[in-house]
């Protein structure tokens, strides 16, 4: 493990200022020198594989402002501290009531003991898991900008159909951040050029030829905050993921969805869809195709093809097309006889 | 499930709780690496990224300025001592560092030894190795592949076994298959990695480390290092899991000790888990094609079986199930022929059930196949061709109580309401199926030695150079000398793991309970005929009773008149203040030099197909219930049910925990478990447990182990049968079979995924 310096900054301000004082405007956050830690989960791990290599770690934890670890219900939605971890969130009583898709997309993610650790702003950040981007000695496009995309072409089970690129193939495997770009959830960021919201559709950026571009974020900027607005309608929500096993595994496809309804006719409806994508996946054309809609099997259906119809399938996750419309179907009608 | 240790039958021993319990969930069980060592240097391994070609040059110049750094062990530095050697302590015959060329993906390129584990990983991260590359052949079907007969190429897999005339018989056939099956490769991954430590004191070598075989790698160890197996002493008290994968001695082991040498310093090197995939040895992928032909009776005529098997270049590891899996049924006639294809890959070993695993997978979702094709349900298929001797040999079994497995699993399972037409269970969204398959395993069994002490104050000291690999072995060999010498597990240990204690096999092929509890029986029985015949002796407490008159019990030698002699009074008036007995077991149709190779490292095997008299076999039967979404397809297994026979259960407890183990792994291997190899270049992909996926908790839900009670006193004194690897074997082909009876859809290749059932 290479050696680092470690620094547990007493709030935001302090934590910007280190931040901004040893990265530059130009630096990715995923390849500056100094960087941010709060759960560790996913940083500490890639660390050690040397994926990540910061030699300044900003330890978030110690952050004065007691905002990070608070989440506040009010009329105008839900605020979650950005060091709230997701075991905490997803037991939280009025999460699960109001938005049954939050709660269950972190309930449904890693492990309890993984949860009890990882902060949700943390969570949301989370790099891929591709297996030759873990891997260094392996060619890739997202971790050496240009060295190639050995996925491509390699065993890509577990890669993405929709947002891909030719220079990367990698899925954004959160859980969590499908349930926030259904629900048009807002992020709270500070750094040296200030406070500012960032869309949550806007946080992401697809590979395109730039895939080590991971977000929207400056270096020295820090989440401190998540916001949902309130939406009466979102208690007829779900997160549903389909994997190999029955718990503690990435989503080979998944679908987040809520549903206003009037009757079995959709008034509105959100989707977002993960495990089969490279950013957190918002399934415009499928939502827009329902609306106005009667729900049932076949309008579902309708849906999913409309989710799926620029799809781009490789070698090995083909299948992923016709599981990722699969598992749509079988969210919305699950969503649709939901008792709320 | 219930969690409660089963109730013992008949011919079952008590469900002692394990001895080493405690420790183990406390976290004061010390594993190798953990054993306490002073002054210790920290070594760290650089791999190959490259599966085929040589190494021109390494770079370390950025290595040797890591702060910390002591020594670097590579090319040149081996040179004084010999190759390892491929066999049964050896896990391969790539010297990696006597050889600039690399075989293999992950191969050893270098050892890093620093002051800190960091600063060894860091030294060996920055190893960089310049290659001249090899365009390398990664499994079946790649350009470069080498396709050979196995018979012969291995001790282990003398010949193919055959009977009758398969070709007319399957001709006349009125009802026959003809499949293909395939299983995935897959990699131990026990939690505990890999390591080895290693130090010297003056001209003598001590080494810690995780391993199946204590006397086996003591002397190939020895033979590397080109030193008296005297001056070599292996410690490994408990074992963290091993699944086979601890069974040869690797590479790694004797490039430490040199390393520790060099230095004159004690040196640990633990593997990380990505590089385990490499360094150690694995399950080789494998194919399967079985002709089946039956009478429209369902009775079998025909069977053949030809087997693939994935190897590396320079080592013919064969796995060869087919002398079981041609011995299963009443055939008829029977062909089989298993192959080796060569590739530019590492040395395969064993896993656990090496060859019934994959090759019994394949037979058993061949037979639902064949009971589909027949329109029979498939436990009367396996009823109807029961067989009364094994078709190969016409050898009777030593016992086989398979049809009572099946009559008690299915009972248990409540199979008479399953509805056989495909598809016809449901369960709202979710489509149900059931199945079941036949598990089996052969009965060896092996020279043991062991060393009993029974003392005046009624301690029992139990020495045996066997392993505690999870298996219980060392509770179930306390257990044995208490029901022996009357005396309260408690007052007992025992002593495992080092090659200075008397020697066991390789605790491998389910042989260690039958080996080590025969040679406790032999010592703890000379104990007893001295302190009888003491008690007995003239001026004696019980003089005048026989010996088969005596009992040990509470303490006491008990006599059948109800008169008794305390067991430390007799010691006193012997004038002694212990007895000590060291025992050599061998079996009965052991060669003159056995107990010679037991001690070389190298012991003989008997029992299962080898003996003249019988067969040897255990058995069972499982029954799995599958679910599977309508829409998503992913695949559930709610409940499975094994029930299984073999010979004496020396604990109840033990002996379930270890068929539950199996039949979990069995439910992963069905469901779960693959190791990716990319053909491109012949490397793994997916080396780390974020994606190389085993069953977690969520995945098992009712699981019930019913224990067949079985008495068998032809294959080996302790009338045990080895079942730690007969639990997973037949569990994917039952899983196989619901997942049909559910779908209508047959799959033939391993892992069953989502995918598979899209289509």
């Amino acid at each position: 493990m290479r050696p680092f310096v470690y620094e547990q900054p007493a709030d935001i301000s302090a934590a910007v200022a280190i931040a901004s004082r040893f990265t530059t405007s130009d630096d990715q956050p995923t390849r500056a020198n100094a960087q941010f830690i709060a759960g560790g989960t996913n940083l500490a791990d890639y660390m050690k594989l040397g994926v990540a290599e910061p030699n300044r770690l900003l330890d978030l934890n110690r952050l004065k402002e007691s905002g990070l670890r608070q989440i506040r219900v009010t009329d105008d939605g839900i605020r979650f501290g950005a060091l709230v971890r997701m075991g905490e969130a997803a037991d939280h009583r009025e999460v699960k009531e109001r938005y049954p898709v939050i709660a269950d997309s972190l309930r449904l993610a890693a492990s309890g003991q993984i949860r009890n650790m990882a902060s949700l702003a943390g969570n949301i950040l989370q790099r891929t898991r591709c297996e030759y981007f873990r891997e260094t000695s392996w060619q890739c496009n997202k971790r050496v900008p240009g060295s190639g995309c050995a996925a491509m072409e390699g065993f890509n089970r577990q890669h993405a159909v929709l947002g891909d690129s030719d220079a990367c193939i990698a899925t954004y495997h959160g859980d969590f951040a499908q349930a926030l770009i259904a629900l048009d959830a807002v992020v709270h960021a500070e750094g040296s050029r200030g406070a500012r919201k960032i869309p949550f559709a806007k946080l992401h950026r697809q590979p395109g030829d730039t895939p080590h571009i991971e977000t929207d974020l400056a270096a020295d900027e820090i989440i401190t905050a998540i916001e949902v607005p309130a939406m009466p309608w979102a208690r007829r929500s779900l997160y549903l993921k389909i994997r190999d096993r029955e718990s503690y595994a990435f989503a080979l496809a998944s679908a987040a969805v809520a549903l206003d309804l009037d009757g079995e006719t959709v008034r509105e409806a959100r989707i977002a869809l993960g495990g089969v994508a490279t950013v957190p996946w918002r399934a415009g054309a499928a939502e827009q195709s329902l609306q106005g809609k009667k729900l049932d099997e076949t309008s579902a259906e309708a849906a999913a093809d409309a989710a799926f119809a620029q799809a781009q399938p490789r070698q090995h996750n083909a299948f992923k097309i016709e599981l990722g419309k699969r598992t749509l179907v079988r969210a919305l009608l699950e969503t649709r006889d939901m008792k709320v | 499930m219930d969690a409660a240790a089963p109730r013992p039958k008949e011919n079952m021993g008590e469900p002692l709780p394990r001895v080493d319990a405690r420790l183990k969930v406390t976290g004061q069980a010390h594993y190798p690496a953990d054993l306490p060592t002073a002054n210790i240097a920290y070594g760290a391994l650089a791999t190959s990224s490259i599966a085929k070609g040589k190494v021109t040059k390494l770079r370390l110049d950025d290595v040797r300025a890591v702060p910390g750094l002591l020594d670097i062990v590579t090319y040149g530095d081996m040179d004084k001592v010999d190759k390892p050697k491929f066999g049964n302590s050896g896990a391969t015959s790539i010297g990696p560092l006597h050889d600039r060329r690399i075989f293999h993906d992950g191969q050893i390129v270098a050892l890093a030894v620093a002051e800190t584990f960091e600063a060894a990983e860091e030294a060996a991260r920055l190893i960089r190795a310049e290659y001249e590359e090899e365009k390398p052949t990664a499994t079946f079907d790649s350009p470069g592949t080498a396709t050979i007969p196995a018979a012969g190429k291995s001790p282990l897999f003398k010949e193919d076994v055959k009977a009758g005339d398969f070709d007319a018989a399957y001709a006349d056939a009125a009802v026959k298959i003809d499949q293909r099956y395939s299983t995935p490769t897959q990699h131990h991954n026990p939690i505990e990695l890999f390591s080895t430590t290693a130090f010297w004191e003056g001209d003598q070598l001590t080494v810690h480390e995780p391993s199946q075989n204590v006397t086996g790698w003591k002397v190939e160890l020895a033979r590397q290092l080109k030193i008296d197996p005297a001056k070599v002493r292996i410690v490994s008290p408990f074992i963290g899991g091993a699944f086979g994968s601890k069974g040869p001695m690797t590479p790694r082991t004797a490039i430490v000790a040199v390393a520790a040498k060099r230095l004159g310093r004690p040196v640990r090197c633990v593997t990380s888990r990505m590089q385990a995939f490499g360094t150690q040895t694995y399950r080789a992928e494998t194919r399967h094609r079985i002709r089946i032909g039956a009478g429209k009776d369902g009775r079998i005529s025909a069977f053949a079986h030809e087997g693939w098997e994935v190897t590396s270049r320079p080592d013919a590891y064969v796995v060869g199930g087919t002398s079981a899996t041609g011995r299963m049924y009443d055939y008829g006639s029977v062909l089989t022929h298993v192959s080796l294809v060569q590739t530019d890959r590492n040395t395969p070993g064993y896993m656990r059930s090496p060859p019934e695993t994959p090759y019994v997978y394949a037979l058993e979702n061949a037979m639902d196949e064949m009971a589909v094709a027949l329109g029979m349900d498939p436990v009367e298929f396996r009823r109807i061709n029961e067989p009364k001797v094994e078709p190969i040999g016409k050898k009777p079994f030593s016992s086989r109580s398979l049809i009572q497995c099946y009559d008690q699993a299915a009972e248990a399972f409540g199979w008479a309401d399953r509805d056989p037409k495909v598809g016809a269970m449901r369960d709202g969204d979710w489509l149900v199926g059931m199945g079941c398959a036949t598990a089996i395993y052969p009965t060896a069994v092996a020279p043991c030695a062991a060393r009993v002490r029974l003392t005046v104050d009624g301690d029992v000291r139990l020495q045996c150079g066997s392993h505690e690999i999870g298996t219980g072995v060392r509770t179930v060999a306390g257990q044995m000398a208490s029901e022996r010498l009357g005396v309260s597990i408690d007052k007992i240990s025992v002593e495992m793991g080092d090659s200075s204690l008397p020697p066991a096999p390789v605790s491998g092929g389910s042989i260690s309970t039958a080996s080590v509890c025969s040679a406790v029986l032999m010592a703890c029985d000379a104990i007893r005929t001295k302190l009888y015949a003491a008690a007995t002796a003239e001026g004696g407490p019980l003089v005048g009773s026989h010996n088969e008159e005596l009992e040990l019990a509470g303490g006491k030698i008990v006599a059948k008149s109800g008169a008794s002699a305390k067991v430390g009074d007799v010691l006193k008036a012997m004038q002694v203040g212990a007895i000590e007995e060291y025992a050599e077991f061998a079996p009965k149709n052991a060669t003159p030099e056995a107990l010679k190779k037991l001690y070389a490292g190298t012991p003989e095997f008997h029992g299962a197909d080898q003996d003249e008299d019988s067969v040897k076999y255990a058995f069972g039967a499982e029954f799995v219930e599958v679910r599977i979404n309508r829409f998503t397809r992913e695949i559930r297994v709610p409940r499975i049910v094994g029930a299984f026979a073999a010979g004496r259960i020396m604990n109840t407890r033990t002996a379930r925990s270890q068929l539950m183990g199996g039949m979990i792994w069995g439910i992963g291997q069905a469901l779960h478990e693959a190791t990716e190899v990319d053909r491109r270049y012949a490397r793994y992909v997916n080396r780390d447990l974020q994606d190389y996926l085993v069953p977690v908790n969520a995945d098992i839900k009712d699981l019930q182990v019913i224990l067949v009670p079985e008495v068998d006193h032809a294959v080996n004194p302790a009338g045990a049968k080895g079942l730690g690897e007969l639990g997973n074997v037949g569990t994917a082909a039952a899983v196989a079979s619901a997942v049909y009876h559910a779908t209508g859809k047959r799959i033939r290749d391993l892992p069953i995924r989502i995918e598979q059932l899209l289509v």
